[in-house]
């Protein structure tokens, strides 16, 4: 029987052995399972083949411009926050080829839509976060608008099976109970797991989000989930919550930071800022994108292709043999002011979701909750 | 000198809005019809600068010629305008050549007589200073915007 | 209005065939476009299109007319996408992705006096919306039309441009940077001609096109003449790469220019235009 999606509160309750059922039921069903992995000193989203590829045991330390694993000294799967990698890299890949054009030998042009030649991958993020999962909602808002969807998001969006993990443990970079958008899943999973480990046993509590998420649950096995768990699973949820390690107040911020262009701080920021792009890549809500045209030696066939693009590099803001945006200072303000104030005007969300990414691989440490609290003391310069 | 059908005349002009009946008719006494062909200058460059017009139809045409480079036209001034600045300052000396553009008909009004005038009213020349400083400033900002040469290629190669 | 038609492949051009080449002003070629095959591309004035020139790459052109089913694109020399579509000649063939862009709304005009105020090549995307009004005066007010270039050699469209000065229906003026003698008309900047041209600035339209900061002096001149700022219109540029949104380049603000843009009120870009580097 598969449980109702009741939010908020778990129906079923999974062991490992039900986890590893999970996996295996999601690669028979062709998906390529992807989910946290410890690789080169961090946990990165890859291929999973099992619970034995998971970071079994391993937290991390997070702060400004800082990351590091350590062991715990419990066997939690899940007992970290978000590493270097979201689930941006999936389902809006870094490189994609768009486009093949032949000049053909009386000069007509052939041009073939490329993202259609592969099949689009069927993927399941395994153990997406809540500021992850807004991070998605956010890109849809981007990239599948009224008017101009982007193709290859769509299929690989409609592809993906979501099973979220709600937080059981934050990094000191860590905000989303700040922006609304976690440490609990409110929506956008197929299933979502919450990790309890105590004296009763190592199990998770399951939501379900889907109809889809229920069918895969029905096959796993599962049991009820008794009002202990399901408590014990607040009680993690609402000790994350707690435990927070940064803060942002959101209150007025569009208009905040609207009124604020010339503000001092942003040359303060400008000399430590090295425009490395480190933030946006991290970042799970950056889309810039660029367009790559090329030819082959022949200079008879060409390709096409988007590349992930940062309104941090010079080129960005290209025009007219100079740039619009051609110092530091314009540049950092032109992301923090996006991603804070004129996404809302863009998108009706915020930018941020609170992950912390751009504070903890910032090579030197700018936070961005330290940058708008310095212009709110100071509002007006 | 047809001064009173001049200071008539004057008061329809936007330049000399500002002005009662006494300063536009003393303003009148220093001034006269004139009229130029099509080619005609007005005064040239390096001449003094005795007198200043008021263009009441017509164009007139600022120019400077530069060796090589032929003559070049940095200013034009339309019905209702004012050509000449430098009959108010010292060395009193013309700056470029006006020339009408095509028939011109103005009042010429004799420098020498309108700033004999403005010593004796320092209140009649604070009134014509501020109409002056307007011409000027809007000459000024016209000439600047033309310096960034905005319509120029910026990128080469 | 036409919509791109591959709204599954946004990002790839349709082929067209250069049917005609006119080289205009100085670095500045007019391009007649048909397509290879497929309906012609309907446009509305002040879009453009991703002009794509085959290995070289796309750049946003401005759409500067129509004639027989074709489109004309007029284009400035100023890097090497340009270069190679300022190249081509007849016959050849390259790539167009559109119409894009918000347009000038010449329905919002009727009934109401008409200001065109044209700067350099921003008399390109006004094209479209001067022959608009011209061919369907009696929709509007009083049409004036205001240019301004460079030098007499760098007036786009000179013959057009004459014909218009010689309807007696209309209001045209121009004026240049600087010239030589045998120029006859104005010389200084273009918001200079706004005080002669016959609008009421309590209904009137203004549909402004050219470089930045000759927009914004421009469009400070119509807000002195009293046509209230929700009424000027004008045409922003930025980098772009998609033009459908998605790479972040044109972003003004909150504005994406490619998409809530190119074409504005100036009551909503008003405040962003004064602030430097965004």
């Amino acid at each position: 029987m598969g449980g109702e999606a009741v939010p908020g509160v778990g129906g079923r309750l999974l062991g490992l052995d039900g986890l590893e059922a999970l996996v295996r039921a999601l690669r028979d069903r062709s998906y390529r399972v992807i989910g946290p992995t410890v690789r080169d000193g961090a946990i990165v989203y890859d291929d999973v083949a099992s619970l034995a590829d998971l970071p079994r045991g391993w937290t991390d330390e997070q702060d400004g411009g800082t990351y590091r694993l350590r062991r715990r000294d419990d066997e939690a799967l899940f007992g970290y926050a978000v590493g270097p990698h979201s689930w941006k890299q999936f389902l809006f890949p870094p490189q994609t080829l768009l486009m093949r054009v032949r000049r053909t030998d009386n000069g007509d042009l052939q041009m073939r839509d490329a993202t259609t030649e592969e099949e689009a991958p069927r993927l399941a993020f395994l153990a997406a976060r809540a500021c992850d999962l807004h991070a998605v909602a956010i890109q849809d808002r981007v990239f599948l608008q009224r008017g101009a969807q982007d193709p290859t998001y769509a299929t690989r969006r409609e592809n993906a099976f979501i099973v979220a993990v709600n937080c059981g443990e934050p990094a000191g970079t860590c905000f989303c109970v700040s922006m609304g958008t976690g440490p609990r899943a409110e929506g956008g999973f197929d299933l979502a797991l919450t990790e309890v480990l105590d004296g009763d046993g190592h199990r998770f509590v399951v939501e379900v989000g889907t109809e889809q998420g229920a069918e895969v649950l029905a096959e796993l096995p599962s049991r009820q989930a008794r009002t202990a768990d399901r408590e014990a699973a607040d009680a993690v949820v609402a000790s994350t919550a707690a435990r927070m390690g940064r803060h942002m107040d959101t209150d007025g911020i569009k208009d905040l930071l609207y009124r604020n262009y010339e503000h001092p701080r942003w040359d303060e920021v400008a000399s430590r800022c090295l425009s490395c792009t480190n933030c946006t890549m991290v970042c799970p809500t950056c889309f810039c994108s660029t367009v790559e045209d090329a030819t082959d030696l022949t200079g008879q066939y060409a390709e096409r292709s988007r590349v992930w693009d940062s309104c941090f590099t010079l080129d960005h803001s290209e025009m007219g043999g100079g740039h619009v945006r051609s110092s530091n200072r314009s540049r950092y303000r032109q992301w923090m002011t996006h991603k804070l104030a004129t996404w809302i005007d863009q998108f009706d969300t915020s930018g941020c979701v609170g992950c912390g990414r751009c504070i903890t691989w910032c090579p030197v440490g700018i936070d961005i909750t330290e940058e708008l609290q310095a212009i709110r003391d100071t509002d007006g310069g | 000198m047809e001064s009173t059908s001049l200071e008539q005349l004057l008061a329809e002009y936007e330049f000399f809005g500002a002005l009662g009946p006494a300063d536009l008719a003393l303003i009148a006494g220093c001034g006269r019809n004139e009229h130029f062909d099509a080619g005609g200058f007005l005064f040239r460059q390096g001449q003094q600068a005795d007198r200043f017009y008021l263009v009441r139809a017509g164009r007139v045409a600022l120019e400077i010629e530069a060796p090589g480079r032929g003559s070049l036209v940095i200013d034009t001034v339309e019905t209702g305008g004012i050509v000449g600045i430098s009959w108010i300052f010292p060395p009193y000396r013309w700056q470029f050549d006006a020339r009408a553009s095509e028939p011109v008909r103005a009042v010429g009004f004799d420098a020498a007589c309108l700033r004999q005038k403005a010593d004796d009213d320092p209140r009649l020349g604070y009134e014509l200073m501020k109409s002056f400083a307007g011409v000027m400033a809007q000459r000024m900002q016209s000439a600047r915007v033309r310096l960034l040469d905005l319509y120029s290629d910026v990128r080469t190669g | 209005m036409f919509a791109p038609a591959e709204a599954l492949a946004p990002m790839v051009p349709r082929p067209f065939r250069v049917a005609a080449r006119w080289p205009e002003t100085r670095g500045v070629v007019t391009l007649a476009l048909e397509p290879v095959d497929g309906p012609p591309l309907g446009f509305a004035p002040g879009q453009f299109t991703m002009l794509y020139a085959f290995g070289v790459g796309e750049v946003p052109i401005s759409i500067s007319g129509r004639q027989d089913g074709q489109v004309l694109q007029t284009i400035r020399e100023v890097g090497a996408v340009t270069r190679a579509l300022c190249a081509a000649e007849p016959g050849e063939v390259l790539g167009a992705r559109g119409p894009f862009g918000s347009d000038w709304a010449l329905h919002a005009a009727q009934g109401r006096d008409v200001v065109v105020v044209a700067g350099g090549l921003g008399v390109a995307p006004l094209r479209p919306a001067i022959r608009g009004l011209v061919a369907d005066r009696e929709r509007y007010g009083r049409i004036s039309v205001l240019v301004g270039a460079r030098s007499p050699d760098d007036l786009l469209f000179l013959d057009e441009l004459r014909a218009l000065a010689d309807d007696p229906g209309l209001h045209v003026a121009t004026t240049v940077d600087h010239a030589e003698p045998a120029w006859e008309g104005p010389v200084g900047v273009v918001p200079e001609l706004i005080p002669d041209a016959p609008f009421d600035p309590s209904t009137a339209i203004a549909l402004v096109c050219g470089p930045e900061v000759m927009m914004r002096f421009t469009a400070e001149a119509l807000l002195d003449r009293g046509v209230p700022a929700e009424r000027i219109l004008v045409s922003m540029e930025r980098n772009m790469k998609c033009a459908i949104g998605h790479c972040g380049h044109c972003q003004f603000g909150p504005e994406f220019i490619c998409r809530d843009g190119p074409i504005f009120p100036y009551e909503r870009i008003r405040r962003l235009i004064a602030v430097r580097e965004v």
